[in-house]
């Protein structure tokens, strides 16, 4: 069955990064991806369960892999030939034990919980930090009886979403999908627990200014995430939540999903200065605006060097930058990070989230419920802009690559039956029902 | 031959094309047939010996004061104010008018053997001046004398050193103004007087003061309640200032008043034809708009303003008058009105406007969109004396390219303004209760109002606040070629062109409107019968 599989190749890997300078996505003509017939990959043992796709997003990571701009540092953290795809929703091929450990029977629909912690990979006892909750912190990715691989779309013995060949997952690594919640709502689970993982980062409170710098998925997860969190009482709602955005339908999103206003990226930095009554340092005219002080917390959800930087000069003394962006290489003056005593805090994936006293919540639950909820606030499928079918592939990442700038959010690959790789129809676009625009941020 | 009087076009077959200001542009259009069109009446002729007239007029003062030269003694504190940038417009060729009077002051001054002499800025609440903004307004004689020893000073309004509190009228307006010149033995004020709300009490009143002061009439329910600001026995903005300048008398301030009065010569000869009748003009005008306008629209905007800036007016001195302050500005505004008065009969539909580059707050920098937005409706239309020149639930179509671009030393707080005020409301009087004393007191904005060239941070408030008036009384505001999104967020609608813009007034005030386009500048004020 056709799938897409990531080889390694350094010729390839340099053809793509070459191509790539032509815009994000265009590493798929040239680079180490390719369509090829696969075979399922074969569960190990009664823990792990066939599933077949259904759905599988595309998100910055895939793309900087597929363009060859990944960091390094994922080089020993990954095995190869991978089939990429790690935001899924499948159907499960036979029963199973969910990781709540509720029964699933067999076509039941799930979404994966792709990190490859100690559970899945069968290493007993678990490191001190899957036993606290928190797999994507594992220390052992590249061990147990799993090749290296730190989610399920990045190692050669799991396989991913982008095949119809279907992949295997750790019975830890399952989550029921409720009825009511559609397939194109469900594919977003993954990315909204990446998001609510970040909005859950303790020592926030309701005097805060909270700055986010990007609203593509993972923007707009984190603002979402922040909004829900408030509304169920889990965390304060910020006294304001600012975000910066290059596109349009970026800020009408951010505002429909919470945020207080969303400007354009460059004006993010002044309507945070506003909103915290910071002075600016030097001289604004020149360069970037400086702050003084600043929001409490700035998400970078871009993770480049500009966002960063933008991050640096935006945050307060003692302020917090939560770095949610994948980021790789880059140069940057942390001279700001070292003066003004900032805490640079990255946040990566999900797994157990603490508010106060109680009891950790799953963040897949919360994403999962987060995700309902979503379709009921700003209309289901609103944020998936495109599905593709696996022969397009090459079509479909140069969407992916160039999503904010063609008016989109998300986009997928449709697995589904009668949607056969090879049969090329049309990407479908949900109904458009967009949001009105609180403030028309041009 | 004496200058011909301002008068009213009627359009008809064989009307020319007209010349319309687009911004840093201007361009030929035609009018409806039946439209009708106010011409400024021609430059009235200057004054012979401008500095005679104003040895004169010091010598000869009005009112209930004595001759300048009695009121100078030694040992005393004299502080000399003058109005900023903002006036006159274009800034007039040298020597300033303002550098006239002053030295003739300073003569007099040195003369009677005063030694404690301090020039002020009247800066209100605008930005501060540049040196070689100072230089060109007081010539560089006077600047090089006071400059350097700290002697050339510009009002601050944030400074709660050099503010006295001088008590509260009889409407509980605070008054509280610049300290140096409330506690000199005598201040003399050198205003120039370009329309006829400007000089009388308002230049001290307003030049001088605080924002805790600026409030009590920059306000939306002064704005709404000043038909118009022309028209001072209709305007509440022109009583709120003669009731501060009254107490400000009465609390012991002694000003000697100087008013003089511009003719309407704004253009140097190379732009001549910006201010002839499009019909009068020669080979010669018709070569030079067609040679600029075409070198305007193919140059990028940032070198077409730097071009446009650099014009100083020919305009010349047509009176001087000193003295007690009403007395002097009861002939001042009448001699406002002898050069730019103009009778019409009856209000138009539409009224159109066709907005040039340059306003009082954007001189040497950006006309922003609020700028437009305050030139149009704040400014121009109320041009009147007597009834709008559009009737109420009317139609205001401008003309201005309405760039959504701010410059950033000069306008700050607007850019903000701009952002978050507007994206939240257009209404004076929501803004003035939910917003104007966050950016009134916002330590940023005091900061570069008092240290760089910004203007306060509550400026772009009262931008807004001038156009309440127009606001409240027309049913929609078009602006033909703006950036929509920039027109948008101000409530305003764009269109392409004229045509457009009709046929969008059409939806308000019908079919067949009748429309008043008003050709300025040179400015004129509408007496509207």
């Amino acid at each position: 069955m056709k799938g897409l599989v990531f080889e390694r190749s350094l010729p390839r890997f340099a053809a793509a990064r070459l191509t790539s300078a032509f815009g994000s996505g265009r590493g798929a003509a040239t680079g180490p991806l390719r369509l090829a017939d696969l075979d399922p990959p074969a569960p190990r043992d009664d823990a792990w369960h066939s599933v077949r796709p259904l759905l599988s997003g595309i998100c910055g990571s895939d793309l900087a892999t597929v363009d060859g701009h990944s960091s390094r540092y994922f080089e020993e953290l990954v095995s190869f030939p991978f089939v990429p795809g790690h935001e899924v929703v499948g159907a499960l091929e036979g029963t199973a034990q969910a990781a709540d450990g509720s029964a699933l029977l067999d076509g039941a629909r799930v979404v994966i919980e792709p990190v490859l912690g100690c559970r899945a990979r069968g290493i007993e006892p678990p490191c001190v930090w899957c036993a606290a909750g928190h797999p994507g912190n594992c220390e052992r990715v590249t061990t147990g009886h799993l090749r290296p691989g730190i989610q399920t779309g990045y190692c050669a013995d799991t396989g991913g979403g982008w095949s119809a060949a279907g992949l295997v997952a750790h019975e830890s690594q399952l989550h029921a999908v409720p009825d009511g919640l559609a397939d194109v709502d469900a594919v977003l689970v993954e990315p909204l627990a990446c998001g609510l993982h970040a909005a859950s980062a303790p020592e926030r409170s309701a005097e805060d200014t909270v700055a986010v710098i990007g609203a593509g998925t993972v923007g707009l997860t984190v603002i979402a995430g922040l909004d829900f969190l408030a509304r169920k009482g889990l965390a304060p709602a910020p006294k304001a939540l600012l975000v910066g955005a290059r596109y349009r339908h970026q800020r009408s999103l951010a505002e429909a999903m919470g945020a207080t206003a969303a400007l354009p990226s460059d004006r993010l930095t002044r309507a945070v200065r506003r909103e915290s009554g910071s002075l600016v340092v030097g001289d604004p005219t020149t360069g970037g605006m400086r702050l003084s002080g600043g929001a409490d917390v700035v998400f970078d959800c871009v993770g480049s060097e500009d966002s960063l930087a933008q991050a640096l000069a935006t945050v307060r003394p003692r302020g917090r930058v939560m770095l949610v962006g994948m980021p790789g290489r880059m140069r940057l003056d942390l001279a700001p990070l070292w003066h003004r005593e900032i805490r640079l805090v990255g946040s990566y994936a999900y797994g157990s989230e603490r508010f106060g006293e109680a009891a950790p919540l799953r963040t897949f639950d919360l994403a999962l419920e987060l995700a309902g909820d979503l379709a009921q606030r700003i209309g289901s499928g609103r944020l998936v802009s495109a599905a593709y079918p696996l022969d397009r592939f090459e079509e479909a990442l140069v969407h992916a690559g160039s999503a904010g700038r063609r008016g989109a959010v998300k986009v997928v690959f449709d697995v589904r039956a009668g949607s056969p790789a090879g049969s090329r129809p049309k990407a479908q676009r949900p109904p458009d029902r967009r949001p009105r625009n609180r403030r028309d941020a041009r | 031959m004496s200058p011909r009087p301002g008068f009213v076009l009627d359009v008809d077959g064989s009307t020319p094309p007209l010349l319309m200001w687009n911004g840093e542009g201007y361009q030929l259009d035609r009018l409806p047939e039946g439209s009708r069109v106010l011409y400024p009446p021609e430059p009235l002729a200057a004054l012979d010996d401008p500095v005679a007239a104003i040895r004169r007029a010091l010598r000869e003062p009005l009112g209930e004061s004595r001759p300048l030269g009695e009121l100078l003694r030694p040992g005393m504190r004299l502080t000399i104010c003058f109005d900023d940038i903002s006036l006159p417009l274009p800034p007039m060729r040298a020597p300033d008018a303002r550098q006239l009077v002053i030295e003739e002051v300073l003569e007099m001054a040195a003369a009677a053997g005063v030694d404690d002499v301090v020039l002020v800025a009247a800066l209100a609440l605008h930005r501060r001046m540049t040196e070689s903004e100072l230089r060109h307004a007081l010539g560089d004689r006077v600047y090089e004398a006071f400059a350097p020893h700290g002697l050339l000073t510009q009002h601050d309004a944030e400074d709660p050193d050099n503010l006295i509190d001088l008590g509260v009228t009889e409407h509980g307006e605070e008054v509280e103004i610049n300290k140096r010149a409330a506690t000199s033995d005598l201040l003399v004020y050198v205003n120039i007087n370009l329309v006829a709300m400007d000089g009388g009490h308002k230049s001290v009143a307003t030049g001088l003061a605080s924002y805790r002061s600026l409030r009590h009439h920059h306000n939306p329910q002064t704005m709404r309640h000043s038909r118009s600001f022309m028209d001072q026995p209709s305007s509440e903005l022109h009583s709120s200032n003669w009731r501060m300048g009254r107490l400000i008398a009465a609390s012991g301030v002694k000003v000697f008043q100087i008013e003089t009065t511009l003719n309407t010569d704004a253009f140097p000869e190379q732009f001549r034809f910006l201010q002839r009748r499009e019909w009068e003009w020669s080979w010669r005008d018709r070569a030079a708009f067609a040679a600029s306008s075409a070198a305007m629209s193919g140059a990028p905007p940032r070198i077409v303003r730097q071009i446009l800036h650099a014009i100083r007016a020919p305009q010349a001195m047509t009176s001087v008058q000193a003295g007690e302050v009403e007395a002097v500005h009861e002939v001042t505004t009448r001699n406002v009105w002898a050069q730019q008065g103009v009778e019409i009969e009856g209000q138009a539909d539409i009224l159109s406007l066709a907005l040039p580059y340059i306003c009082p707050y954007n001189v040497n920098s950006i006309m922003n969109p609020i700028l437009v937005a305050c030139l149009g409706l704040g400014y121009f239309f109320n041009l009147y004396r007597g009834r709008p020149l559009v009737r109420e639930g009317g139609v205001v179509i401008l003309r201005h390219p309405t760039r959504w671009e701010f410059h950033p030393a000069h306008h700050p707080s607007y850019i903000d303004f701009f952002d978050q005020v507007l994206a939240a409301t257009t209404d004076p009087v929501e803004m003035h209760k939910k917003y104007e004393e966050g950016y009134a007191t916002d330590p940023w904005y005091v900061h570069l109002y008092r240290t760089g060239h910004a203007y306060h941070g509550v400026h772009p408030f009262y931008m807004w606040y001038w156009c309440a008036h127009a606001l409240e009384h027309v049913g929609r505001v078009v602006i033909v070629g703006g950036d929509p999104a920039a027109v948008r967020r101000m409530g305003f609608s764009p269109a392409s062109t004229l045509q457009d813009a009709l046929e969008m007034a059409s939806d308000v005030v019908g079919p067949s409107p009748t429309l008043t386009h008003v050709h300025v500048p040179p400015l004129l004020m509408a007496d509207v019968r």
